[in-house]
């Protein structure tokens, strides 16, 4: 599953690097933090997972690395490493340079992330348009070479279309096609496959894995679906209620789940190989973020916590080659 | 396209007829003897008569309907009685004034309308966002008729900066167009331009917060090509929508304008025709209006089709 290259340009500096980031929104006017002390690496041509139930701060996460949280939104402390400059000091007009050019996005609602008024071609066009020195006519040829390595038939012909003449799955590639147009060192892909039906979904992730092995680029996927991550990602960090619960590659992740949190996720994922009648919910619901328990976030849900649990923030610790947990009896699960 | 503007125009053929019968029942729909009506209270007994023979009311009344279709086949709308000219005659000598000011009017009303509504939406929740609003609600409760009087007394009668009538044609004379124009129009484009801002606001936040906005700024573009580019395309759907409506508040409002400018238009006419019960003069003004109306409906129902490309008009 994990390509042997991968652990070439580990051994550098990140590509991404996400360090204690607090993102705060203002609400009926109270502040509360929706991501609170983040972290998380991307190596170049790495696919992050990152996995967590709705709410737990995964999209926040996502758009703050592109500089897009909603106007209540802002990042209160931390530091978003991008090719080793933070991102949050760089000026606005440097940081939309990178946007679309080095780091690409698509989002989870692929039926309204189109502009209904233009055609998908003007679209994709304006995109290269604007970041490279490109004429017209070559930022056209480059959009059909685009449209058709995602896998639009008559790539030529639906330039000129408009995105209420196309699917869901369709309006999805050509937002790949979009995002991938400049040729990004990173995509983030905000559950790209999320509103889709299952087999277009299968379809998507391919080709998602096909183009980034091609691209060379790096990804973080966001779902949360465990199938998605066994499918596609290198390394994983499972998110509960805005802060990072466990991070470990792939593998040792599914086997050895340090964290109940990430036990619990794994348990309630229906597999090919499992009997489905055994499928097993997390009782209870993830904390409200405005008044979060104090301590381990997921204590109230847990049912291996113990008094220290509910005291203090578990750190995260060590529970093997670069698989860590923010549980202080992970080192007893995971032996 | 063509097709469908070809569909429209006849699709307006019953729509005219309708409004003719209306306009044609105006007379018999008068308390009394529209002749004696007609002629006021100093008209002798045989001007009342000659009224009477003029306008065919001694003939039954399918006689009466009869000949009005027929002469209105021809274009022939009957005599004013008020100026003694033909009413097609006269409405078409006044119309091109009538059309300029509300051309004009029309495009202050966007201009502004559009201006302050995208400045308020993006400075929203602000004391800019509160002003506009504050200037939108002076334009839909201020009466045009008041206004009108107003601007006249500061800028006519203090300043003396422009004349209080008039009008001049603005091909030959741009100059005196802006001069004599500018007071009507304004005061016809108040209560357009107010609601014309509130909807541009809220259809403006609406359209900020869509998810293919957060698509344009990934892309990297600038918030001025974003605003400017994928926000008002959008939003100039339910604008387009509007001016139709616009338009017909612009030709109503023009009766109470023009008359307080002493403007020589369709507007003045026709208010100066209901006052005198010149009804003939009403009747072809109403029948003008309203096929002026639908044909302007026309084309703004295929500028609607040519904005929002999921609208297809061609079927
Ligand atoms: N614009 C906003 N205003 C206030 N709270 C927000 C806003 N956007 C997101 N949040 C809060 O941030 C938390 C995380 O949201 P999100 O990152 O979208 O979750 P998910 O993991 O499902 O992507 C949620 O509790 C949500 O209520
Ligand atoms: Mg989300």
């Amino acid at each position: 599953m994990t390509p042997p290259l991968l652990s070439a340009p580990l051994l550098s500096a990140p590509l991404l690097s996400v360090r204690d980031l607090t993102v705060t929104f203002r609400a009926e006017g109270r502040t509360q933090a929706a991501v609170d002390r983040v972290g998380f690496d991307v190596a170049a041509g790495e696919v992050l997972g990152i996995v967590g139930e709705s709410g737990s701060g995964k999209s926040v996460t996502a758009l703050a690395v592109m500089g897009l949280l909603p106007a209540n939104g802002r990042v209160a402390s931390g530091e978003i490493l991008f090719e080793g400059t933070d991102l949050l000091r760089l000026p606005a007009r440097k940081m939309r340079d990178l946007r679309g050019r080095r780091i690409g996005m698509i989002f989870q609602e692929p039926m309204t992330s189109l502009n209904p008024v233009f055609t998908i071609g003007d679209q994709i066009v304006e995109t290269i348009v604007h970041h490279e020195r490109l004429g017209r006519r070559a930022a056209r040829e480059r959009a059909v070479d685009m449209l058709a390595r995602v896998g639009i038939p008559s790539a030529r012909r639906r330039l000129d279309d408009y995105p209420h003449q196309m699917s869901g799955g369709m309006r999805q590639r050509v937002m790949i096609a979009m995002a991938l147009a400049c040729s990004p060192r990173l995509l983030l892909a905000d559950e790209p496959t999320t509103a889709l039906d299952v087999t277009i979904q299968a379809q998507l992730l391919d080709l998602l894995n096909d183009l980034r092995r091609e691209f060379g680029m790096a990804v973080v996927v966001i779902t949360h679906n465990m199938g998605v991550i066994a499918e596609f990602a290198d390394r994983v960090a499972v998110f509960y209620a805005g802060r990072v619960a466990e991070e470990a590659p792939v593998e040792p992740l599914f086997d050895r789940p340090a964290h109940p949190y990430t036990r619990g996720l794994l348990a309630s994922t229906p597999r090919l190989d499992a009997d489905a009648e055994r499928l097993v919910t997390i009782p209870g619901a993830m904390p409200n973020i405005a008044a979060p328990p104090p301590g381990c976030r997921f204590a109230p849900r847990c049912g291996v916590k113990v008094e220290a649990c509910e005291a203090d923030r578990p750190p995260l610790v060590a529970v093997g080659d670069g698989h860590r947990a923010a549980c202080i009896r992970a080192g007893e699960a995971a032996a | 396209m063509a097709r469908y503007a070809l569909k429209r125009l006849v699709q307006m053929i019953p729509l005219l007829l309708a409004v003719s019968l209306i306009a044609f029942a105006l007379i018999k729909l008068v308390p009394g003897d529209p002749a004696v009506v007609m002629g006021g209270s100093n008209a002798t007994p045989a001007e009342i008569e000659a009224i009477r023979r003029n306008l065919g009311l001694d003939r039954p009344l399918h006689v009466q309907l009869f000949s009005f279709y027929a002469a209105l086949f021809q274009g022939d709308l009957g005599r004013s009685l008020l100026l003694g000219q033909p009413v097609t005659e006269a409405l078409l000598e006044r119309a091109p004034v009538t059309l300029w000011i509300a051309f004009y009017s029309l495009v202050l009303t966007i201009v502004l309308g559009m201006a302050t509504g995208i400045v308020a939406a993006l400075r929203h929740n602000t004391i800019v966002d509160q002003l506009v609003s504050v200037f939108a609600l002076l334009g839909v409760s201020i009466p045009n008729f008041w206004l009108g009087l107003m601007m006249i007394v500061l800028f006519s009668v203090h300043l003396g900066w422009l004349p209080t009538s008039g009008y001049a044609d603005p091909l030959a004379d741009p100059v005196g167009f802006l001069r004599t124009a500018t007071m009507p129009a304004v005061a016809l484009a108040m209560l357009q331009t107010g609601l014309l801002t509130r909807i541009v606001r809220s259809t403006m936040l609406d359209v900020l917060g869509q998810d293919y906005i957060r698509t344009a700024r990934a892309k990297g573009l600038p918030e001025a090509r974003v605003v400017l580019r994928h926000a008002l395309a959008n939003v100039m759907i339910p604008v387009i929508t509007m001016i139709g409506l616009i338009l017909s508040v612009l030709l109503s409002g023009s009766i109470i304008v023009e008359t307080i400018f002493s403007v020589p238009g369709i507007g003045s006419l026709l208010g100066n025709a209901i006052l005198r019960r010149d009804y003939p003069m009403i009747q072809g003004g109403l029948l003008f209006v309203a096929a002026t109306l639908m044909l302007l409906n026309l084309v703004v129902d295929l500028l609607y089709a040519a904005f929002d490309p999921r609208v297809r008009v061609d079927r």
